[in-house]
């Protein structure tokens, strides 16, 4: 594959930046329960319903740790290829705010429980990798909900709780593309290892986005915004987009950037200072004296490194080496654990190549046309793969197969049964087809003439002709052979 | 008044196995006594209708065989206690009305134990005289111009007048061993994650510990005894075996060694503490004990020490106080943060504004390392001095305060003169050891004075022991004269 | 450390309390001397000693992940000073 250059740079009036990003994603752990309450985590339960009192911060409520939790971070951390600590504290983090009840929040500020790590990115202009500083657990907070009363704010408790893996990248990212390659690609690897279900509708998945400038070859960093808590890819390169032109237009003025949090406004489609996070730079961390320090054993991980699934950059070299993918084809086939699982069932019934392009063609516009996930394809792998084993051994043509798809899209019925009850079998008997064809070369002498005289283009005519006559069944490559050869005779 | 509510707990328990009392009858004894006790202001809240019921409910049933059959109990209003106001001592919970109850109390009342109802206290338990509750200062039954300690005051001092047969109380920095010296009655601070701190109102996490309070040293083995346990639901909790501290309890206490911490003997304590001290000394060195001087070198440090590490703790315990979920929440202000400011300005008062601005400040950003960790690491450093005692003597006796009861109003201006009422005490939360208060004395003012005995972690029996066999030789008697009724 | 009144009320705004200004001298007075008090601990050189992180030397203990908590929204809403049936209500936020 031919590769491109980079080029995402900021031309101000008088210079031209580069944009230094780094996210701070918060994952939802996939959990039954909250990190220290035995609170459900589902998401869209009736406002308040999933609220226990510790969730609440009632007195006297004391936290208790969730071991799944503990055991989610560290099979990410693995995922991550990141070092685990043996050590790690739980530390209070304290501000106020409406959906904070306790009045702090419990995270992990100098020892987080995972620490450096890499993820791999594969941009058209070669791969880039990009340095994890750290993960640590913490819990989330409720939600503030300011459009229901003119006067008040409404505050549901359900979230407050839920278990946070947030995954701190180093500042290596450097455009809006790269940031939505670095998010699909940390959803990916958590969506195989289960440990985040990846929803950024369901706000599974958000990021606080630190964004700077700087001029082409500067060595050091620009001052740095904090754009909090987007809850889209979409947003979060929208925002980079405007925070980054914005501090251009400031550099190019003349004028200083200030450190500050803002916040994305979806509708303005603009960033803005926030006004609730004027001290946020004094949150007073200091160790939770309610909980003690989480030690991990090695055993623990190493018998959780056991149980890890295969990751997706290697089943993408799997696929290359095994299925004879390029590397185009072998990043979409693993971009989903389903997607995956789904082409290997395939693969191992049918041509693996075919099979791939079939699969990358007309089934994921399908799926993507019925809004629909793999798991949920009307079409079973078995059936897709004796589908293609049809294209592959001719028994049917690329133009028929795609009739055959649609109706087993509608029937959700095998193929074969499919092709022999509508007699869709292509027409692969020579004898047969010497016999149609020489009909029709008959019925059109004066064609026959021109062709011989000459007008080879004539050719196209015969060929429908015999497809017409065939209903469309006739072997496209017999076909050719048997006319060019009658029409020399 | 009758004579049956001077007895100890395990006296009135003897009684109540034997069939002598109904349950109902000693509830209506001491509830007709608090009824008239009004004066002390020991109490914040009763229930004597759920008193009743519940002791009628035991009358028709006896189970004998629980540790506390029947017995009608009050608490320190820093537990939580469902259905009934918890209210800490503050303005903040004064209509909060948990819907859950305390592990300890609930524990209590699986023994058999009855309420009776919540024992004032300085509000949050942030104080050393009962004069910071907004329920108004309690009166020491000793004189009536004293205060009789705090923070567990209102527990103290329901204690001596006979207002309760026994009580727990809670002890961050000597909240139970002090009041209890000041009132002539034996309190004790268990190892730290002994008792589960589970739905009790938070002050400073790492320090606070339930303990009893008692009339005598075998009682405060009972107690101690139904309170302590295991509990899931609390991550400090240490995990073991129940113990039955009451019939261990033993007075032979032949070659044991006893440590005297020459630290502990202080600049300006009167003469007579000293005094107690040596007699103290004396009368376990009779009964077979081994005094052994020792020396405990960051003692002086511990008090500093508390003032860091106790209000950061309680500065973020206490921000869930914002007026959104429970409590109280002012009509002023125009914004969420308007709101905040008054309700926790209105809401709290001074003492607990002081701790929490102290410790907001040695967290805050620019002063963690010269206050917080500074005090972290001298923390390491006093509970080093006594793991390295610990291998040469089995338990330490010093004196429980510097001070007999003072005056109410003596100290309220001069905060630092009240901190140093915990110099003693402190020292115990810091390293999160046991430590029991035994009166051994009046002074010249017939007012009691208490000796504390220090054990290593998870060693509450040999304390118990040491204090019950000096308790059997000290002859101490309480002299209360119901001036108030 | 001396603690004016500039420094009362930075702290004050941090922990959400809002301190009369009659009552800001006093309170500097006392948090001053208190602040005295403890910085006695500057004697004392702590640059080898290893903070203290927990008195209890055993790990943290982890519970199942199990749902048995929560549904209980009457009870968490009960005491709250304002409330309608399903939510806490508080004063307008300004974001």
């Amino acid at each position: 594959m031919s590769k491109d250059k980079f080029d995402y740079f900021i031309k101000g009036e008088k210079n031209k930046y580069e944009v230094i990003i780094g996210l701070e994603v918060h994952a939802q752990v996939s959990s039954n329960s909250k990190l220290f309450s035995g609170s459900a985590t589902k998401f869209g339960a009736e406002p308040n319903s999933q609220v226990s009192l510790i969730d609440s911060a009632f007195p006297g409520m004391l936290p208790v740790i969730n071991k799944e939790c503990i055991n989610q971070a560290i099979r990410t951390g693995l995922g991550l290829n990141a070092k685990i600590n043996n050590n790690s504290v739980f530390d209070r983090k304290n501000y106020f705010y409406a959906d904070l009840p306790q009045g702090y929040q419990i995270s992990q500020y100098k020892n987080p429980i995972v620490g450096e790590g890499k993820v791999l990115l594969d941009m058209s202009y070669g791969s880039k990798e990009i340095g994890i500083e750290r993960l640590h657990l913490e819990q989330d907070a409720g939600k503030s909900i300011h459009d229901m009363d003119p006067s008040n704010t409404y505050v549901d408790l359900n979230r407050s709780g839920i278990a946070l893996m947030e995954i701190v990248s180093k500042p290596d990212l450097r455009s809006p593309e790269e940031v939505n390659a670095y998010i699909k690609k940390l959803r990916t690897i958590m969506r195989y290892l289960g440990t985040c279900d990846g929803n950024m509708q369901e706000g599974s998945l958000r990021a606080d986005v630190n964004v700077s400038v700087r001029q082409v070859g500067d060595k050091k960093f620009g001052t740095r915004c904090e754009i909090k808590n987007v809850n889209s890819i979409k947003f979060m390169q929208m925002a980079i987009e405007y925070e980054a032109n914005r501090q251009v237009k400031l550099l190019d003025e003349g004028k200083k950037i200030e450190q500050e949090t803002r916040l994305f406004d979806t509708k303005k489609n603009e960033t803005r200072s926030m006004r609730s996070k004027e001290d946020a730079h004094d949150y007073r961390y200091f160790p939770d004296p309610d909980l003690l320090p989480l030690k991990i054993e090695q055993k623990l991980i190493d018998d959780l490194k056991k149980t890890l699934p295969e990751l997706p950059d290697n089943k993408k070299e799997r696929f290359m080496k095994d299925y004879g993918l390029n590397s185009y084809e072998a990043n979409v086939l693993v971009s989903e654990k389903e997607i995956s699982n789904y082409y290997e069932e395939v693969a191992k019934l049918s041509d693996k190549k075919l099979a791939a392009t079939w699969m990358m063609g007309d089934l994921f516009a399908m799926l993507n046309d019925k809004g629909l996930n793999i798991s949920k394809s009307p079409i079973s792998a078995k059936n897709f793969a004796e589908l293609v084993q049809s294209i592959k051994s001719g028994e049917i043509s690329g133009r028929i197969a795609k009739e055959v798809f649609e109706l087993m899209v509608e029937s959700g019925d095998n193929p074969k049964k499919i092709i022999e009850s509508k007699g869709m079998k292509q027409q692969s008997d020579p004898k047969e087809l010497e016999k149609i064809i020489n009909e029709i070369l008959t019925k059109n002498k004066d064609k026959v003439d021109q062709y011989k005289s000459g007008k080879e283009k004539l050719f196209g005519f015969f060929v429908g002709q015999v497809m017409k006559q065939s209903g469309g069944k006739a072997n496209p490559q017999l076909t050719n052979d048997i006319l060019k050869k009658l029409l020399k005779g | 008044m009758s004579e049956i509510i001077k007895k100890n707990l395990s006296e009135l328990i003897d009684l109540i196995k034997k069939k002598e009392i109904k349950s109902e009858e000693l509830a209506n004894l001491y509830i007709n006594k608090v009824n008239k006790s009004k004066k002390l202001n020991s109490y914040i809240t009763t229930c004597f209708e759920h008193t009743i019921q519940k002791s009628k409910e035991f009358d028709k049933k006896p189970n004998l065989n629980s540790l506390l059959p029947g017995v009608p109990l009050a608490v320190k209003d820093l537990f939580c206690t469902n259905g009934f106001k918890t209210t800490a001592g503050s303005k903040m919970l004064e209509n909060f009305i948990p819907q859950y109850e305390s592990t300890v109390t609930e524990n209590l009342w699986k023994e058999g134990a009855i309420l009776l109802g919540k024992l004032n206290c300085d509000e949050y338990a942030m104080g050393s005289s009962n004069e910071t509750s907004y329920f108004g200062n309690v009166i020491n039954p000793i004189a009536k111009d004293t205060v009789p300690g705090g923070s567990s005051g209102g527990s103290a001092s329901a204690l001596a007048a006979d207002l309760t047969p026994a009580t727990i109380g809670t002890d961050t920095g000597g909240s139970i061993r002090q009041p209890a010296s000041f009132t002539g009655t034996v309190g004790l601070k268990p190892t730290y994650g002994l008792c589960s701190r589970w739905g009790i109102v938070a002050f400073a996490s790492s320090l606070d510990q339930a303990g009893p309070m008692t009339k005598s040293v075998k009682d405060c083995s009972i107690m101690l005894e139904a309170m302590a346990g295991f509990d899931k639901k609390d991550s400090t909790s240490i995990e073991k075996k129940k113990e039955n501290y009451s019939k261990n309890l033993k007075t032979d206490i032949k070659g044991l060694k006893i440590g005297i911490p020459k630290e502990y003997r202080v600049e300006n304590m009167p003469k007579e503490i000293d005094e107690l001290w040596n007699k103290g000394k004396s009368i376990l060195k009779d009964l077979g004990a081994d005094i052994i001087d020792i020396s405990l070198p960051h003692t002086k440090y511990a008090l500093p020490t508390y003032y860091i590490v106790a209000p950061a703790e309680a500065s973020s315990n206490l921000a869930r106080y914002d007026g959104v979920k429970y409590g109280y929440r002012s009509s002023k202000g125009n914004d969420l943060i308007e709101m905040y400011e008054n309700t926790r300005s209105e809401g709290f008062g001074d003492e607990v504004k002081r701790r929490i601005l102290i410790g907001t400040y040695v967290l805050s950003s620019g002063y963690y390392d010269a206050y917080y960790l500074k005090a972290q690491k001298v923390r390491q450093l006093i509970k080093k001095d006594f793991d390295e005692n610990f291998g040469k003597v089995d338990a330490i006796l010093t004196p429980s305060t510097p001070s007999s009861a003072f005056k109410i109003g003596e100290k309220t201006n001069d905060p630092i003169s009240m901190y140093l009422n915990d110099i003693f005490t402190v020292p115990v939360n810091l390293a999160g050891l046991p430590a029991i208060s035994v009166p051994a004395g009046l002074d010249k003012k017939g007012y009691p004075l208490g000796l504390q005995l220090i054990g290593k972690t998870l060693d509450e029996q040999n304390i118990l022991n040491v204090a019950y066999a000096f308790e059997k030789n000290c002859n101490f008697k309480n002299e209360i004269k119901n001036w108030w009724l | 450390m001396s603690i004016d009144k500039d420094k009362i009320k930075h702290i004050s705004k941090l922990a959400r309390i809002s301190i009369d200004s009659n009552k800001s001298d006093s309170l500097a007075k006392d948090l001053t001397s208190i602040f005295k008090f403890i910085e006695q601990l500057n004697e004392l050189n702590t640059d080898k000693v290893e903070p203290l992180s927990s008195i209890l030397n055993t790990p943290l203990r982890s519970r199942e992940d199990k749902i048995n908590d929560g549904k209980i929204r009457d009870k968490v809403l009960e005491n709250s000073p304002k409330k309608n049936e399903e939510f806490f209500v508080v004063p307008k936020v300004i974001e």
